[in-house]
């Protein structure tokens, strides 16, 4: 890891499992799955599943019937999930029964979070173990009374950093980032085509620059071994499409590529 | 949440904003900057000007209808956007933007479209201007306005059919953002409506404010007086945000934004966003929504496919909210009778959109003294509603 950052007396989870990574010397594994899919007990047992296969993270999908920063996958999965009956205080539900014993960043839009009240979200969140929310619509220094909310919380507001965000914006994102940076490693929405490639290296290099803050490199991440490149140049690989989809074939399917997935990042944080 | 805390640029009161995807951001700084650039330079307002008297056809004319007005005893009179070429209000939009999108370089434009007008008018400005022109459509919407398509086509843009979700409107500008938050470095998005996230809401407002500039004008021309009330039909809203922009001064003037009630608001089928929603997030600004208890954006319903989406400008919303304007709404049936109406008495076939207006007006006859002028903007003609309007005539 390149630096060091100034919060291992947090109280947050999330910081103190980066923490812990760091001592071991791991990249973390970060997978993602939508809460309610294919059905609430199947989703259950695949978010277990998740932290046997050695996940350091789990990212819960909190469906919405417009997830426009999504890709095919993750929409179909989330239209399964609604029509199943899952909702915000369903999802909340799911995660305080699994008892991942992870942290939890809850993943989503901000309307069904608006709507279930700011204030409430957050406050049974934290009751049912969510220690980090990531709201692909709630860019930056858009909505400050909503930042405030968080910060004052034992919720994490997780950023997003994009191929496009300039210099000047790299800094204010960063300034109200909290756990890590979740960095989308091209232009597009969630599903599949990564690329490790020089622009990936150079976007990474340039968070670093810019925050002492773990990355995480997400979108498009399908295999162990192209887990294993993303481990090399950060802290943490998200994979979130390519789970889903072998979750529709079944628990098992998906179990493989953890394993695969795990495999490739202990592979890769040898080289 | 305070509105003194937020962001105040691209809001109107608490509504508006940028709710949109980080990859995004930058892309609406650009367009923000273009966009205020562009309003400053009297080149790029010649040019628009020249395009809209030349081209487009305007100044659209204020009509006198009078029977219709017999019928509503007082007097009615008719801005005709029908009258623009591609027949509605949407090229106003359109040919601003798409003069903006050459000012950035980008040569790739995408647009979504409900009953296909906005569609239409993009491809129109893009084939004027040699641009490759992508139109996404909701399946539902392709199938009811098949005549809009085939023009897509034949002027060369691709319309690209949306199955997910709904099949309307609301899913295809999803999948319209799906596609500028992949291809943004090289493609300009032209909403057509004044939704979306900032600058979005306030651009196509001021492109389609030559309605209400242009109204205010010819009305006081003909009359020597303001109108009494100032009537429009209200999807997203832009055709009635252009229409009052020329008016919102004018404190004296009534203003009425109509919206789709469908099969009745108390059926739940309907398109009655800030009549029987509240407010909440999509795509990318705050505003007024139909939404369920969980806050899942719920399927609008409207005969015309242009109503029928959950969401409503933020401007809209704040209007509401500042009592500037009053929101009301009208059902199906209504408007498919108003649409009979006005071709009877009037010889003006109007678009299913505008005869929500229309509806609204006939249906307040007795309201109005002799002597007060109500202005309807007829935002469309009605020739693409046809067959749609047909099957219902027969169904009955």
């Amino acid at each position: 890891m390149a630096s060091t950052p100034p919060i291992t007396l947090s109280s947050h989870r999330i910081d103190r499992q980066w923490v812990r990574l760091r001592e071991q010397g791991r990249t973390a594994l970060i997978p993602y799955l939508t809460a309610g899919y294919p059905t609430r007990d199947k989703s259950l047992q695949a978010l277990r599943m998740l932290v046997d296969e050695g996940a350091d993270f789990v990212e819960v999908g909190f469906p919405f019937s417009d997830p426009l920063a999504d890709g095919p996958v993750i929409q179909r999965s989330t239209y399964v999930a609604l029509e199943g009956g899952m909702t915000v205080s369903g999802a909340l539900a799911l995660v305080k029964e699994a008892e991942l014993g992870v942290p939890v960043v809850a993943f989503g839009y901000l309307n069904p979070i608006l709507s279930y009240g700011l204030e409430r979200f957050l406050n049974d969140a934290t009751e049912c173990g969510v220690s980090g929310l990531l709201l692909t619509d709630l860019p930056a220094a858009e909505d400050p009374d909503i930042e405030r909310a968080l910060h004052a919380s034992q919720v994490d507001l997780i950023r997003l950093v994009a191929p496009t965000t300039d210099a000047d914006r790299l800094l204010r994102t960063v300034d109200s980032a909290q756990g890590f940076i979740y960095l989308i490693s091209r232009l597009g929405v969630t599903g599949p085509k990564t690329v490790v490639g020089p622009d990936l290296i150079d976007a990474v290099n340039r968070v670093r620059g810019a925050t002492p803050l773990p990355i995480a490199v997400g979108f498009g991440i399908t295999s162990g071994a192209q887990a294993g490149e993303v481990a090399g140049i950060c802290d943490g690989v998200v994979v979130g499409s390519a789970l889903v989809e072998r979750l529709s074939e079944g628990l098992e399917p998906a179990r493989s590529l953890m394993q695969e997935l795990s495999a490739g990042l202990r592979n890769g944080s040898d080289v | 949440m305070t509105e003194a805390n937020r962001s105040t640029v691209g809001r109107f009161g608490p509504f508006g904003g940028r709710y949109v995807p980080e990859t995004l951001i930058a892309a609406l700084d650009e367009l923000a900057q273009v966009f205020d650039q562009a309003v400053a330079d009297q080149e790029f307002e010649r040019e628009l000007a020249d395009l809209l008297r030349s081209y487009v056809g305007r100044p659209t004319p204020v009509s006198t209808a009078p029977r219709l007005s017999e019928l509503v005893g007082c007097r009615v009179l008719l801005k005709r956007e029908d009258l623009n070429h591609t027949g509605a209000h949407k090229i106003n939009n359109t040919l601003g933007q798409i003069l903006l999108a050459r000012r950035m370089g980008k040569r790739r434009i995408i647009a979504e479209t409900g009953a296909g007008q906005h569609g239409v008018a993009t491809a129109t400005a893009c084939a004027r201007y040699g641009l490759e022109c992508v139109v996404y459509m909701g399946e539902e919407d392709m199938e009811r306005q098949r005549l809009n398509v085939f023009r897509m086509e034949s002027m060369g843009a691709t319309v690209v059919p949306v199955g997910s979700g709904t099949k309307t409107l609301k899913d295809a500008t999803n999948e319209a953002l799906r596609d500028w938050v992949t291809n943004v470095t090289t493609t300009h998005y032209v909403i057509g409506s004044v939704v979306g996230p900032d600058p979005f809401p306030r651009i196509v407002r001021d492109f389609q404010s030559v309605i209400g500039r242009e109204a205010r004008s010819q009305v006081l021309d003909l009359d020597g007086e303001l109108p009494h009330t100032v009537v429009a039909c209200v999807g997203g809203g832009s055709n009635a945000m252009g229409i009052f922009a020329g008016f919102l001064k004018d404190t004296g003037v009534a203003l009425v934004g109509v919206e789709a009630a469908g099969e009745g608001i108390a059926t739940g089928r309907h398109a009655a966003t800030l009549s029987a929603g509240r407010p909440g997030v999509l795509h990318g600004s705050l505003s007024y929504l139909l939404q369920t208890d969980d806050g899942q954006v719920l399927p609008a319903h409207s005969v015309s496919a242009g109503l029928d989406y959950p969401g409503v400008g933020p401007e809209h919303a704040y209007l509401k909210e500042s009592g500037r304007v009053s929101y009301y709404s009208v059902t199906d049936d209504e408007a498919v009778e108003a649409y009979f109406t006005l071709c009877r008495l009037e010889g003006i076939l109007p678009a299913l959109e505008s005869a929500h207006a229309l509806a609204w007006v006939i249906d307040g006859a007795g309201n109005w003294s002799e002597s007060e002028t109500v202005l309807l903007n007829l935002s469309g003609r009605g020739d693409k509603d046809v067959a749609h309007v047909a099957q219902i005539a027969d169904r009955r």
